[in-house]
């Protein structure tokens, strides 16, 4: 049996059974769409149709149609790509990490989290590659392929390439890690499923799954090794994110604090971002007993804390361009908070530093409202953050003459809106037909949970 | 080839009797094919004498493949077959190969121990499972025996599962 401590409070409410838990998931699975989920999917699809039309044009145009100029060469793409990528953070995090510290807080939020993440670094990938312009050149460049030119290799010692390799290996393995947990939720939709075409669909997808105690014990040994593996590329990725400005020479970008400070503004969005989706996820699918307030309550720590991290580096960071007594780097910063972009450093300020630590008051982080605000707040401030690294260094060239500001254009909005289409289209899809709640998972915690409830 | 498998099952509801009830089972000198359950139940290997699996050692043996494989592609790419002039650095050090070399062996490790897994365990999309009880992805563990590979009788068997605190006790067939 397994014995957790008293002071903590039952994960899964409601005294459900494990049959419960199956039905509760499933239903979702097998029901018809509902209004919502309709209305949420025709919302999106527009989006994404808008958003197509930016994209195509610009792959027409070339990227010329975006606002960048000689001086702010990289603005919106590349803040949306890291802003993205930050976002894909949360999954691994919640499933990995909390699974070598044996939170099982992790159980009912991990798939969700982790399709999240998928998504979203489908998102962030595309920034990089549309900005080549020539995107069919671009994947081939990319790539260590022979060539034509001698071969001619990939330059191994830039971070452009590690990020190539890290966001990839990323994006693989935690599709393996998503995959590998979804395999026995496929197996009970399948014993399930009342029609020809959903048992041949989910019985594909289950790849045969009979639940053998041979084979539990071996996929227990994958999760494990999988979530050890996933760890330590989690926190790569957004390091090796953060070296494409730090290994510059670019005032406000050439600083060492950035890999951890990056990794930190990665779990602060990424656990905005999960809580922005599973607010609404609990409350359309009616899934209250599974992810409880206490689920939120843990999750709004979480941001508390890397919110707090996150702040920490911006003061460290000024104060370091202060004690450095490097003149330019000086005036990268004092521009950045009192130049011509005060207001995104006051937006990214506020949104990042000071609203999160509304959350020390538990009224306000056991608040389903103040929670998904504030959610949203921090996804806003992290995109400020990114915007104002980027644009902020790069509009005052090192020659005044090069001096410029940076206007967006409509295809530069238009490109981010096709991700946003995008990333909610495939959540909604994911939502509808793939189960959101680790089934197996929960159902082990299940007798844990209902022996605490009826104490 | 066409032959016939008889299997006995006992239908339990609660992991903790379904421990029990496999160490009572197999003192009694039952052989037990195998166990199915909706969930992965902490110690049943344990119980049921199963060995550590060794697909660690598969994952480390992969991973050790993709740090091999990275660095004696960026050593060889840029150190040999194209020597490039970077700001006057050596044309190869290890530090810039580090990030490279650590994602492919984290990828290779990764794909490598999850390819061994489906293989070792039979896990592929066209695979036709043997459904022992459409309850074992639901709430119920299932114990199953093999009679043929047993040399008590039916009825012993089943008194003996019956015994051991089984809600149900059933009998399953497969024509394969």
């Amino acid at each position: 049996m397994q014995v957790t401590s008293t002071v903590r409070e039952a994960l899964v409410t409601g005294n459900k059974t494990v049959h419960d838990v199956t039905e509760d998931i499933c239903r979702q699975v097998e029901g018809k769409p509902t209004k919502s989920w309709m209305l949420g999917m025709a919302v999106s699809l527009a989006a994404l149709g808008i958003g197509a039309y930016a994209v195509l044009t610009l792959l027409w145009q070339g990227i010329g149609v975006w606002g960048l100029n000689k001086t702010v060469g990289w603005a919106w793409d590349i803040t949306n790509f890291v802003w993205w990528v930050g976002i894909g953070h949360a999954g691994t995090l919640i499933s990995a990490i909390l699974l070598l510290f044996r939170q099982k807080w992790r159980m009912s939020i991990n798939r969700a989290a982790e399709a999240m993440t998928i998504f979203a670094v489908i998102c962030a990938a595309m920034f990089p590659a549309l900005h080549m312009g020539r995107l069919w050149l671009g994947f081939y460049w990319a790539l260590p392929l022979p060539n034509t030119f001698g071969s001619l290799w990939v330059n191994f010692n830039s971070p452009l390439l590690w990020d190539v390799f890290a966001i990839s290996t990323y994006f693989t393995v935690s599709l393996v890690f998503w995959y590998i947990g979804l395999i026995p939720d496929f197996a009970s939709i399948r014993d399930r499923a009342k029609n020809k075409i959903s048992k041949a669909v989910y019985g594909a997808l289950s790849f045969g799954w009979d639940g053998a105690a041979k084979t539990w014990s071996r996929y227990e040994s994958v999760a494990l090794i999988l979530a050890g593996l996933a760890t330590p590329l989690v926190l790569s990725v957004h390091t090796i994110v953060s070296m494409d400005f730090a290994t510059s020479v670019i005032p406000g970008w050439h600083t060492t604090i950035f890999p951890p400070y990056f990794v930190a503004g990665a779990i602060f969005s990424g656990f905005a971002m999960v809580l922005t989706l599973m607010l609404v996820t609990r409350k359309v699918f009616k899934l209250e007993d599974y992810i409880t307030i206490n689920h939120i309550e843990l999750m709004n720590i979480v941001i508390i804390i890397t919110g707090s991290i996150v702040g920490i580096a911006y003061i460290t960071e000024f104060f370091i361009a202060w004690y450095s007594g490097v003149e330019a780097e000086q005036y990268a910063f004092i521009n950045r908070a009192f130049g011509p972009y005060w207001w995104a450093y006051a937006t990214m300020m506020t949104c990042n530093v000071i609203s999160p630590q509304l959350f020390w008051v538990k009224s306000i982080r056991t608040n389903i409202a103040a929670t998904f605000i504030l959610s949203i707040v921090v996804n806003i401030g992290m995109w400020f953050e990114r915007f104002v690294i980027i644009v902020t260094s790069l509009h005052r060239d090192f020659l005044p003459s090069s001096w410029a500001m940076f206007y967006p254009t409509f295809y530069d909005v238009g490109v981010y809106l096709f991700t946003f289409g995008l990333f909610f289209t495939a959540f909604l899809l994911f939502a509808k037909f793939f189960p959101v709640i680790n089934m197996a998972e929960v159902k082990s915690i299940i007798k844990s949970s209902s022996l605490k409830e009826k104490k | 080839m066409e032959s016939n498998k008889h299997f006995v099952l006992g239908v339990y509801e609660d992991e903790d009797v379904l421990l029990d009830a496999v160490g009572k089972v197999r003192e009694s000198g039952v052989k037990i094919h195998e166990v199915y359950s909706p969930f992965p139940v902490h110690g049943l290997d344990g119980a049921l004498g199963y060995k550590m699996t060794r697909l660690p050692k598969a994952a480390f043996m992969f991973g050790l493949l993709g740090t091999t494989l990275a660095l004696t592609m960026q050593i060889g790419m840029l150190g040999f077959d194209w020597p490039m002039i970077i700001g006057g650095k050596d044309f190869f050090s290890i530090p810039p190969f580090i990030p490279v070399t650590f994602e492919l062996t984290v990828l290779l490790s990764a794909l490598g121990m999850v390819g061994t897994f489906m293989i070792v365990s039979d896990l592929k999309p066209y695979k036709k499972p043997r459904i022992y009880d459409i309850r074992i992805t639901d709430d119920k563990h299932v114990m199953a025996i093999d009679l043929a590979k047993n040399k008590m009788s039916k009825d012993e068997i089943k008194k003996i599962i019956q015994g051991s605190g089984a809600s149900e006790v059933n009998d399953k067939d497969f024509e394969e």
